[in-house]
């Protein structure tokens, strides 16, 4: 017998498994293929106060070690989500849901906040300060500590519910900009989000993506995920939820050992639908392979001395 | 959508560029021609989405073209390869409205999910008209698979060595009159069919794919009811909602 079950921010998690915000839907795509209660709980795709398109298309780029994308933050806007998706997705998920959320301005992100936060259903806000699609948009919250920081404050003055702040891989110090997070009153950060990128079509010689630039994820994106992981984990004492090229159980244990209480699924859950089924089945044996018993067991454990 | 291990029975080639895939596996989540299945191959992250060109109990027909990468490397895959795929994914074509003489109007590697569709609409007695559109002779396909249902296409090239000389709407001026339109096929073409079509009709589109089954928005449209997927609200749309 093993233990898989985690603490995040106060709310347990039967397992530590998240499939990440933005391939995830708001879960009824996938509670169509399994029972999306054995998550440990999802991160649903990012809101923001008013419904957005997102960008033109092609949205989507192949590199060997992962994808690229540029949708955009196309979601419904946050009183559809809140008048039909979440309806929509008490039907099938019966856990506390994380709500991750957009903005333009950090007034934006306060009131979509405050609207997802009186929800029942969420449990945990994950503010996406780190959204490199958008022009002028989330990636300059997340890239400075001081912004960082204004945004945190702002969303805590709206709620007390589980606030999580989602970090950048780009921003120049990741640790300063999640222990600027904690001192505004954050009580966790995940990390990391998409890293930009392009792809450029020899055939047209111009970039592929319509956007010109994407976000890369996917399994090249691991080892840089480990490493900032293991850095927050020594700047900051609030939970971390890892992610970042997590495909396999293996994965979760090595972002667990980095310092994550939590790990999120992304690209994964596109190219293999029942990503996180598998991991979650599969944890078990793996944690006995390696001689775990209990997964808080080894959060943080690489960190010796 | 159901996720199923495919073997290849046989894959060989067609036309310049073009491949027969003959798969054996479970079919059961295919309920409409115009769906398609996601493929995945060794060495490739993304899955490569391609239409279905016929399907029956336990078999499944693909015709490919060798465009990049991922689909050169799906010609070196030998008889026996079994493959991971998605099947079962998209809307299709909707049948119900055809009326009795329907006409299909394909283009290229757009022609395969047409034939899946005549053959059927066939099988419901109704009386279909065929225009397909190729770039020259070498790249002629599947006209004997339409003779065979008692179709006999209208072919057009666009350096004229076989068939009508110019494109698929100057083969629709050539067709009969018909009661309703399918096609499927390059975004220009399909634009100019929409314009050249006096009937209703619904329209089968391609769109770089980040799932394939309606997780990522990766293929997102705009439409006049609103924005659709691709891959799970198409990619067949009505003729009456596309937004050029
Ligand atoms: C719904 C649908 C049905 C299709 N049906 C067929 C079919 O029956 N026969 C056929 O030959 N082709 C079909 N295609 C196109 C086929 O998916 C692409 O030709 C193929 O993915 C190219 O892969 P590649 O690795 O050779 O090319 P690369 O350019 O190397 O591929 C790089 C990436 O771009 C994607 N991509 C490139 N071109 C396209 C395209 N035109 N559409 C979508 N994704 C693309 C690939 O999937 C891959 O992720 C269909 C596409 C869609 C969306
Ligand atoms: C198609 C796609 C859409 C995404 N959309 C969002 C989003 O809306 N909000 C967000 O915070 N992160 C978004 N992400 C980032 C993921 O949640 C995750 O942080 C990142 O992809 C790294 O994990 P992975 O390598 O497992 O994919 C998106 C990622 C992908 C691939
Ligand atoms: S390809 Fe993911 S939603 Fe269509």
């Amino acid at each position: 017998m093993v233990n898989t079950a985690v603490t995040l921010c106060g709310i347990r998690l039967d397992n530590p498994i998240i499939p990440a915000s933005g391939t995830f839907g708001y879960g009824y795509e996938f509670a169509q293929l399994y029972d999306i209660n054995m998550l440990g709980t999802f991160s649903f795709k990012g809101t923001t106060r008013q419904p957005r398109f997102g960008n033109p298309t092609p949205r989507i780029a192949e590199y060997a070690g992962g994808l690229l994308n540029a949708v955009g933050l196309q979601n419904p806007g946050a009183d559809a989500v809140i008048a039909e998706e979440l309806p929509r997705l008490r039907q099938v998920f019966h856990k506390p849901v994380m709500a991750n959320v957009s903005g333009f301005s950090v007034e934006e992100y306060a009131e979509t906040c405050a609207l997802l936060a009186a929800q029942e259903q969420v449990g945990w806000l994950e503010v996406n300060i780190s959204c490199p699609n958008v022009h002028g948009g989330g990636a300059a919250f997340g890239a400075d500590p001081k912004a960082a920081a204004e945004v945190t404050r702002a969303v805590r003055a709206v709620t007390d519910k589980p606030l999580i702040l989602k970090l950048s891989p780009t921003a120049a110090d990741i640790a300063a900009v999640a222990r600027a997070c904690q001192d505004a009153g954050a009580d966790g950060v995940s990390l990391i989000n998409t890293l930009p990128g392009m792809r450029i079509d020899l055939k047209r010689r111009a970039p592929l993506l319509a956007n010109g630039t994407g976000g890369m994820s996917g399994p090249a994106m691991l080892p840089l995920a480990v490493r900032m992981v293991y850095q927050v984990y020594q700047a900051v004492e609030i939970p971390i939820v890892g992610m970042g090229g997590v495909s396999r159980a293996e994965d979760v244990l090595e972002l667990m050992l980095a310092g994550a209480t939590a790990v999120g699924v992304g690209a994964a859950n596109l190219v293999e639908p029942y990503a996180c089924r598998n991991i979650i089945e599969t944890l078990p044996d793996v944690m006995l392979r390696y001689g775990i018993h209990d997964l808080n067991d080894i959060i943080g454990g690489a960190h010796h001395g | 959508m159901k996720q199923t291990t495919f073997t290849i029975a046989q894959n060989s080639p067609l036309a310049e560029g073009i491949y027969r895939l003959h798969l054996q596996g479970d079919t059961t989540a295919i309920t409409a021609p115009g769906q398609f299945v996601n493929l995945k191959l060794e060495g490739f992250y993304l899955r490569r989405p391609i239409s279905v060109c016929d399907w029956a109990d336990g078999e499944l027909t693909l015709l490919y073209k060798v465009l990049g990468r991922g689909t050169e490397a799906m010609t070196r895959l030998p008889a026996g390869t079994r493959l991971d795929v998605l099947t079962g994914l998209g809307n299709g074509y909707d049948m119900t409205l055809s009326g009795d003489r329907p006409l299909l109007v394909g283009g290229g590697v757009g022609i395969p999910p047409l034939y899946g569709l005549a053959k059927r609409l066939r099988a419901q007695g109704k009386a279909v008209q065929a225009v397909l559109g190729f770039n020259s002779a070498s790249d002629l396909f599947l006209l004997e698979d339409f003779r065979a249902l008692q179709i006999e296409p209208v072919v057009t090239t666009a350096d004229g060595s076989a068939g009508l000389r110019g494109l698929v709407t100057d083969g629709m001026a050539a067709a009969g009159p018909y009661s309703y339109l399918y096609t499927c096929g390059p975004e220009a073409m399909l634009r100019a069919v929409w314009q050249h079509c006096g009937t209703s009709g619904q329209f089968s589109f391609e769109e770089r794919m980040g799932c394939g089954f309606g997780a990522c928005m990766g293929c997102s449209c705009r439409t006049k009811y609103g924005t659709k997927r691709i891959c799970k609200d198409g990619p067949v749309l009505q003729k009456e909602e596309i937004l050029w």
